[in-house]
């Protein structure tokens, strides 16, 4: 196990120490003048000539593009991520601020669709062919093609302007003092987000699940199971679970990308201060320190995600200990 | 049900197909069902994608006499802040979206089936470079490597298309190198090998058909993924510019609109991009059954 999770470290480092390059590459290349992006339109034309050369020269836009990025990652080895332009702190700090809202959030959309959705393949598979079914179908196929940011306005056009039932926007009530805000008030601001996050996750789980208890249900032991004497329900908590549970965490995990850049869809909808939100205004406001930092952060979350997975396959199915899921990746 | 044993190892052995069983009149009607299917939802498509590079005038005219409009038979999806017709802006939209996404998949495919027949044909260490450039842009969030990718070509049509092309085909790749693997070790393949026919001959001739319904199937399902990936980054600000109507640029601008209650700003065009998606899912589908030869007499 040790020399497992050894192997896995190093893959990571290599994987971020590559991502990071490609990411700062990118956004060097970026013709998107940081200049220009930075100090807004108005003020950009009222600046004189030399005032935009101090200003290029003081966020050093004039430096070549690997002179740069060996500065940056000797920076990061030492713990620095450098300085965001936009936020005007420590890029460590802004995201070390914001990831706790974006974390809670994907690890609440991403726990009620994974549960929601495994339970509707499962029962769309026990009622294969009734109006349940197609019900369940329907709704999966429906959301799998609906833009995250586009149900997110439905969502808040009815139940925050509409009925009024939740805030239109943030984490945290408006004027209000941090010390004020209570658990509620947060998580009043949360659910809508949430909703719509864990509304369109659970598509993807729920037809696969319900593929794989389709052909659970008609296998041999269960069959047989069911000739004993057991309920199908019996039956397949018994037999079939673990068979169903492996391909859903697998997927599950798999889809902490997908949750991921639907946080970020979420949290511009919402105005929810979270990376993903820190990611467009890095991005629109061509700050490249910030940008790096959330990209090399997001790439982090998937790799753990996919660890995870590896590791509980193991837990889950006895057939593959851990010897073999390191052989399998 | 007799194919029920034979789908859980694999649809590919199933022996015979319940629909076979059938009356030959059933199976006929299914088969012109499917193909009917695929036929009436990919000429929605088309008259979709025509009528909005007609109306592109339409959408953009402002018209002051009639700002904020709620739907109404004249202006049956309402009017925006600047009096421009709800109902142009949203066909122009789609079209546009279709074509960004026809494009950008069409790119993507093409990326992925040479990959795939690098790493299928071009020996182990290709083979393991290829992987690993798919595990390396599988490992970053394709929303954020969408941004990443747009921002280093300055925004614009020209970054959301490469954009959305670099960053589709992993899924892709992986499933067609599989299926050229499998078709090269295929008995088949080796005969015509000790046949004496040459490789290109045997590339174009028997692995070509074995893989291209598959191509054809992947390319038609990266469209609704092409095409919301790319309303999103627009809507994010990382896509095309503001002049063009988009479905993502008329929901963010919306967003202003939407306290003060016009709420068709944003209902409609979203309601029809997902129309349009599912319209793509019924052709891709469809499609899939009539040319893959696995599913072909289903």
């Amino acid at each position: 196990m040790p020399q497992y999770l050894l192997k896995q470290i190093a893959r990571l480092l290599l994987l971020l120490v590559v991502i990071s390059m490609v990411a700062f590459a990118l956004v060097g290349l970026s013709p998107v003048d940081p200049v220009q992006a930075n100090v807004g339109q108005a003020a950009y034309i009222s600046m004189s000539e030399e005032k935009r050369a101090a200003l290029a020269e003081y966020w050093g836009a004039n430096t070549p593009l690997w002179e740069r990025y060996l500065h940056w990652a000797s920076g990061v080895v030492q713990g620095d991520f450098g300085t965001s332009l936009r936020f005007n702190a420590p890029v460590a700090h802004v995201i070390a601020l914001r990831a706790g809202n974006t974390l809670l959030l994907m690890a609440v959309a991403w726990a009620v669709s994974g549960l929601l959705g495994f339970a509707l393949g499962v029962i769309a598979a026990l009622r294969r062919g009734t109006w349940v079914d197609k019900a369940v179908k329907g709704y999966c196929f429906v959301l799998a093609g609906t833009p995250t940011f586009w149900l997110g306005l439905v969502f808040l056009m009815v139940f925050a302007v509409g009925l009024g039932w939740f805030p239109v926007g943030f984490s945290v009530p408006i004027g209000k003092s941090a010390a004020d805000v209570t658990l509620l008030d947060a998580v009043h601001h949360l659910v809508l987000p949430a909703l719509t996050l864990s509304v369109l996750g659970v598509a993807n789980i729920a037809l696969h699940t319900r593929e794989k208890a389709i052909d659970v249900l008609e296998s041999d032991y269960i069959r047989f199971a069911c000739a004993r004497g057991l309920t199908t329900w019996q039956a397949l908590r018994r037999h079939g679970m673990r068979n169903l549970l492996l391909p859903a965490i697998t997927l599950q995990f798999a889809s902490i990308s997908e949750i991921f850049g639907g946080s970020v869809l979420v949290e511009q909808v919402f105005s929810y201060p979270g990376l993903g939100q820190a990611v467009v205004t890095a991005g629109l406001g061509g700050d490249a320190a910030l940008f790096v930092g959330i990209v090399v952060v997001s790439a982090a979350l998937v790799f753990a995600g996919n660890l995870c997975a590896n590791i509980l396959y193991g837990v889950v199915d006895p057939r593959i200990r851990r010897g073999e899921a390191a052989h399998a990746r | 049900m007799p194919d029920s044993s034979a789908r859980s190892t694999g649809a590919r052995m199933a022996p015979l197909p319940a629909i076979l069983h059938l009356p030959r009149r059933a199976r006929v009607a299914n088969r012109k069902r499917t193909v009917a299917a695929f036929a009436i939802s990919a000429a929605l498509l088309a008259a979709v994608v025509v009528a909005g590079q007609l109306s592109v005038e339409a959408a953009t005219t402002a018209d002051f006499t009639a700002k904020g409009l709620a739907p109404s038979l004249q202006h049956p999806f309402g009017t925006d802040w600047m009096g421009r017709d709800m109902f142009a802006r949203t066909v122009s939209g789609l079209s546009t979206s279709v074509l960004v996404g026809l494009l950008a998949a069409g790119v993507s495919s093409v990326i992925s089936l040479v990959l795939a027949a690098v790493a299928a044909l071009g020996g182990r260490r290709a083979d393991s470079a290829v992987t690993w450039i798919v595990d390396l842009v599988m490992g970053i969030p394709q929303l954020i490597l969408i941004i990443l990718i747009s921002y280093a070509l300055g925004k614009g049509f020209f970054g959301i298309v490469v954009a959305v092309a670099l960053s589709h085909w992993p899924s892709l790749t992986r499933v067609l190198r599989a299926e050229i693997l499998q078709c090269r070790q295929s008995p088949f393949v080796a005969h015509a090998r000790k046949l004496g026919q040459s490789w290109p001959a045997i590339a174009v001739r028997h692995m070509l058909p074995y893989v291209f319904p598959q191509y054809l199937v992947g390319l038609i399902l990266l469209f609704p993924h092409a095409i919301l990936h790319e309303a999103s980054a627009t809507f994010l600000g990382f896509g095309l510019p503001p002049e063009i109507p988009a479905i993502g640029i008329i929901l963010s601008e919306s967003m202003s609109y939407l306290s003060a209650g016009m709420w068709w700003l944003a209902f409609f065009p979203g309601l029809a991009l997902v129309a349009v998606i599912l319209l793509f899912d019924v052709a891709g589908s469809n499609l899939r059954r009539i040319i893959d030869p696995h599913s072909a007499q289903e």
